[in-house]
């Protein structure tokens, strides 16, 4: 998948789960801070994407992908393997 | 030695459910902690809760589920021979809630334990009644799920205490000669996981790792139904309904979502009534009873997962 298209997804998952726009899933905004993303809500967001791109993003790895960049990257580098 | 001839198959009879009158809203919750309404239904789903006074006990509520139970089975007390309470919020250790619950609804000397497996309680105790009426060792039995998790719960807590509630609900099982009505358990825990969902001790309040809760509850419970289904040899649409444990509704879609069952189908009993442990599938197959939710003689799928991890599935026919 290209990166484009993780991102793309992620907001997919995103507006479904917190109901934040998809458009407004761009790759600097921060989870907490910008999109009010509660930490269930991540949990929520992480599972998804394991269905999704079939990479698990456990939680004690997920705390550490503060934007949404950071969990497109996460994606990307376990796919790759 | 002798033993005593199986019978073919369990069936249950008639359900019945208690809760508190008392409604705490989550406006209430809100005027004394940090949360709002907004978010509880966002995240949890729960817009209103039953809280137990501070007198009323396990013990009392379970006989008012049990009550309502036997009354609509046909049965008499005498008819009774083994009660089983499931429950992990009991006010003591001993006695058990059973005994005294049996004595209190006028059922004369039944068998009677309690049973902890917290969430997974009620399917946990249901699978123990069918096997005892199967085996031989109980006529009909008395399963409730009783539960007052708000003694538990800190309140200053926000993670918790805007989730958990109290309640009871019941079923009674007695034998079938045609068609079973209990199907196989599937049953298990993830030992591994146990400090994830704690109370410490008999002075301490209630903790869970919330978002590892959630991210094993909407992983590792569908397909553990789906085998349940498999096993009874029930297709997933043929099922009437899906009655899985009410910790969250957010947990609650998940799974029934990746079951393939649809929306309409899942029982949302925690809307009003909270997270009640092992009283909640029950409490809602209540309530989905006398809403004429349920057609007699459909099937229905039950889930219970929680604390241990403990986890059980079956399919049960609707009385």
């Amino acid at each position: 998948m290209t990166e484009q298209e993780i991102l793309e997804g992620l907001g997919e998952i995103v507006e479904e789960i917190a109901g934040v726009p998809a458009a407004d899933v761009t790759p600097a905004k921060s989870f907490v801070d910008d999109l009010d993303i509660d930490s269930l809500a991540m949990v929520e967001i992480a599972v998804a994407a394991q269905d999704k791109f079939g990479v698990e993003i456990p939680d004690d790895q997920l705390k550490d992908l503060a934007t949404v960049q950071d969990v497109v990257t996460f994606v990307i580098k376990n796919t790759e393997s | 030695m002798r033993i005593p001839d199986m019978v073919p198959g369990a069936r249950i009879l008639s359900f019945g459910g208690y809760q508190p009158d008392n409604v705490v809203t989550n406006h209430d919750l809100a005027a004394s902690i940090d949360t709002n309404d907004e978010w509880i239904r966002t995240r949890v789903g729960i817009e209103s809760r039953r809280v137990a006074g501070p007198s009323e006990t396990v013990e009392d509520m379970a006989v008012q589920a049990g009550g309502k139970a036997l009354a609509g089975s046909g049965l008499s007390p005498a008819d009774v021979d083994l009660v089983i309470v499931a429950t992990c919020s009991t006010e003591v250790p001993i006695p058990n809630a059973a005994a005294s619950v049996a004595h209190r609804l006028g059922i004369v000397s039944p068998g009677a334990f309690d049973l902890n497996a917290a969430c997974a309680g009620f399917c946990y105790a249901l699978e123990v009644a069918s096997a005892a009426v199967r085996g031989g060792s109980a006529r009909n039995v008395v399963v409730i799920g009783a539960e007052k998790m708000t003694a538990w719960v800190d309140w200053t807590d926000r993670s918790t205490c805007i989730i958990f509630a109290d309640g009871a609900g019941a079923a009674v099982v007695g034998p079938s000669y045609d068609e079973p009505g209990i199907g196989p358990v599937v049953w298990g825990s993830a030992g591994d996981l146990v400090e994830k969902i704690t109370i410490a001790d008999r002075t301490s309040f209630l903790h869970q790792d919330g978002q590892a809760v959630f991210r094993w509850a909407t992983t590792a419970v569908h397909p553990i139904a789906r085998e349940a289904c498999e096993r009874a040899g029930v297709k997933i649409d043929e099922l009437a309904a899906f009655v899985p444990h009410q910790a969250n509704l957010r947990i609650i879609e998940t799974i029934a979502r990746k079951l393939g069952v649809p929306r309409e189908k899942v029982a949302d009993d925690i809307v009003h009534a909270g997270n009640t442990s092992s009283a909640s599938i029950p409490l809602a197959l209540a309530r989905m009873t006398e809403r004429g939710e349920l057609v007699s003689g459909s099937q229905v799928l039950l889930a219970g997962y929680g604390a241990g991890l403990c986890y059980a599935a079956q399919v049960i026919t609707v009385p």
